[in-house]
């Protein structure tokens, strides 16, 4: 039974509940379509961070010759890299993804924040690939495994309600103000340079750190780091802040698209 | 009986001409500038597509919405699926709820048509379990078996449209909503498609059917809705709706003929035709002509002088110019020893219109014996037969495909022993 005037309450997550089905139907599809007739296929998946990093080692790592706190530049720069990808991929599919399936939206029903959240998640096989290259990376290094590796599955999860949150947010604005279109890749750009992807916090003034700490990718980025080296701690401070601006986030997200999915058909 | 589907004073709003949101930026500047040196634009760049609309449906019934085009019956079933949402009112569907808006949605060409099904289908409502059960029979309806396991950006449309459909043919909501699917494809799939529709109608379903095929409608609905500018125009028997809307339609196109002033004309003028009318069974000028219908027509005429055994006679041509039929006063055997100078009308009648649904062209002439020709106008006219529900198959079989004409015939199998 269901009453179309105003929004439900609780209703409304039990509708995506009903709807997981298509919604792992179109991950299951982002995914087969990524690398169909592509030449060299998934290994895209590990290409992309791999010479990022090789390129990011020659130029940040030799030449301009930044500190990167005792940890080899590959590995540091690369497990940044890795969630880095994943991020940059992932969120810019999930802010044109309501765009890309007008079709969809205008002809069938389904609750539509699957969505961008389908787009958010096409990206997680790609990512498990590269992250073997990192294991592989570690062994050359000779850096010895530990527990805290597995921390990674753990940390993952906040990257993806962040992916998840900006997508929802993006493309909801992309159907109104296609000007979001063009925005996203400038937007994501600009993040890499605040985000301790290419430099260590520590290269950043005092004064400056504590604005770094408010991008929920700082926090982030610093725990995937860390957790991989036996020793290392994480810093749970900034990885706090990290969830709670993520979270916040996430509320935003859920009340904006709320707010204009009733629209879409008509905007799209 | 408790409904399946509720309408209470739902109205929805559209905004027309430019979709203004485009840009923000670009839009804001122009704006201003605009304002600074205009006056007030006009306000009025909305229109109501539906307007204030209430009906029930209870659970099993099957409604056929009819209407013109932009009447808002689109709209209608796009509010119902929650596609879009109403401006103001509410609406109430009970059960599982499937849209067939447009057929093959959701298809991506990269992808093979077994993998394709399971996408459709789940973007359809359907369970995965369920399409597995079903899918040896969509793939059997559709007839893709060799081809399914190739993209199908490698299908033709054809096959693209069977898949679509044959997922759709298989779901099993409780409340169905159907919007002019039917009116893609070629012949041979619209005659699929009615056959599964019809099959789909049995099981206590509630299907709500958008067509403009009006024999179809007749055939499937015992109930229709006939939506008129987002208002509802009507609400009954099928029967009684469609024939109520087919009447508006015979107003708007004319029905008379003037043939005072035609080119092309020959004969020596004797005597003339003015004007033809086509009347219904009331007397009434129709423009509408359906097969099997009774065809009635009055033929004015004016004679300059004394004719003596003239004959009225009416050509039917197909488009293609090919003659169907020759009817004539000397055909039927009704003789007129006369005709006075002056003006006059000949009614003629026939009986049953055994045309397949097409478009015809009519010569009429007035000649008599011994070939004298008084006056002689080649395909003057053109009428339109349009389908109708003859033998209660939904206007099955009836397509100019299957030939210019139809003969009532009676079928017996012999019993074998």
């Amino acid at each position: 039974m269901s009453s179309i005037s105003k929004s439900g309450g609780l209703e409304w997550l039990f509708e995506y509940r009903h709807y997981r089905e298509l919604f792992f139907f179109l991950v299951w599809r982002d995914m087969k379509i990524r690398y169909k007739q592509t030449l060299l296929g998934v290994t895209w998946a590990v290409i992309q961070p791999f010479f990022t990093m090789i390129v990011f080692t020659l130029f940040f790592g030799r030449m301009a010759g930044i500190d990167s706190e005792g940890i080899p530049y590959p590995i540091f720069s690369y497990s940044a890299l890795l969630p880095w990808t994943y991020f940059s991929v992932a969120v810019s599919l999930s802010g044109n993804s309501l765009l890309a399936n007008s079709r969809l939206i205008s002809k069938v029903y389904f609750p539509r924040a699957i969505i961008p959240s389908a787009s958010a998640l096409s990206g997680i096989v790609d990512f498990a690939i590269a992250y073997v290259v990192l294991i592989g990376m570690l062994i050359y290094y000779k850096i010895s495994f530990s527990w805290g590796m597995l921390w990674w599955i753990v940390f993952l999860i906040p990257l993806i309600v962040l992916v998840v949150s900006l997508g929802m947010i993006l493309s909801a604005l992309n159907v109104k103000y296609r000007d979001i279109k063009y925005a996203i890749p400038f937007f994501i750009q600009s993040l890499l340079f605040i985000s301790p992807v290419i430099y260590p916090t520590s290269l950043v003034p005092e004064t400056f750190q504590k604005y770094m700490a408010l991008n929920p990718l700082t926090g982030l980025i610093n725990a995937f780091r860390a957790s991989l080296l036996p020793d290392r701690a994480v810093e749970w401070r900034s990885f706090l802040i990290s969830l709670g601006v993520i979270s916040i986030l996430f509320v935003v997200a859920i009340i904006y698209f709320r707010k204009t999915e009733k629209a879409f058909a008509d905007v799209i | 009986m408790t409904d399946a589907i509720t309408v209470e004073n739902v109205s929805k709003r559209y905004r027309i001409g430019a979709l203004r949101h485009e840009t923000m930026l670009r839009e804001a500047l122009v704006k201003l500038l605009r304002n600074s040196f205009r006056k007030k634009e006009k306000t009025d760049n909305t229109i109501l597509a539906l307007d204030n609309l209430s009906f029930n449906v209870e659970e099993g019934g099957v409604v056929g919405i009819i209407g013109r085009n932009g009447a808002g019956k689109s709209t209608l079933l796009k509010v119902l699926s929650k596609i879009t949402y109403p401006t103001s009112g509410q609406i109430k569907v009970r059960g599982r709820v499937a849209s067939l808006i447009e057929v093959g949605t959701g298809f991506h060409e990269e992808l093979t048509g077994r993998e394709n099904i399971f996408l459709n289908g789940s973007i359809l409502g359907m369970r995965k379990k369920e399409i597995v059960k079903q899918l040896d029979a969509i793939i059997e309806f559709a007839g893709v078996e060799k081809f399914i396991d190739t993209p199908i950006k490698r299908y033709s449309s054809g096959m693209s449209l069977r898949l679509g459909f044959a997922v759709a043919a298989h779901m099993s909501p409780d409340v169905l909503f159907v919007d002019e699917v039917l009116a893609v494809g070629d012949a041979e799939f619209q005659k699929k498609c009615l056959s599964a529709m019809d099959g789909m109608r049995s099981g206590g379903r509630t299907v709500l059917f958008v067509s403009h095929n009006l024999a179809a409608i007749e055939n499937l609905c015992p109930r229709t809705l006939w939506i008129e500018s987002g208002k509802k125009q009507m609400d009954g028997p099928s029967r009684e709706v469609i024939s109520s809307y087919l009447k508006t339609f015979a107003k708007s196109h004319g029905a008379g003929h003037d043939l005072t002033e035609v080119d092309g004309r020959s004969g020596s003028g004797a005597v003339r035709y003015t004007k033809i009318e086509f009347l219904n069974e009331n007397g009434e000028p129709t423009s509408l002509f359906r097969c099997g219908d009774t065809l009635r027509a009055r033929l004015h005429y004016e004679a300059v002088e004394t004719v003596k055994d003239p004959h009225f006679v009416f050509r039917i041509h197909s488009e293609m110019g090919v003659l169907v039929s020759t009817i004539s006063t000397w055909h039927s055997g009704y003789y007129i020893q006369s005709i006075e100078p002056g003006v006059g009308y000949i009614d003629m009648e026939i009986e049953t219109l055994y045309l397949m649904p097409a478009r015809y062209y009519v010569s009429l002439w007035i000649t008599s014996s011994g070939s004298q020709r008084f006056d002689m106008l080649d395909h003057c006219i053109s009428i339109d037969v349009e389908s109708s529900n003859i033998y209660s198959t939904g206007g099955r079989g009836m397509h100019s495909q299957w030939g210019m004409m139809f003969m009532p015939t009676k079928w017996s199998l012999a019993e074998r022993k």
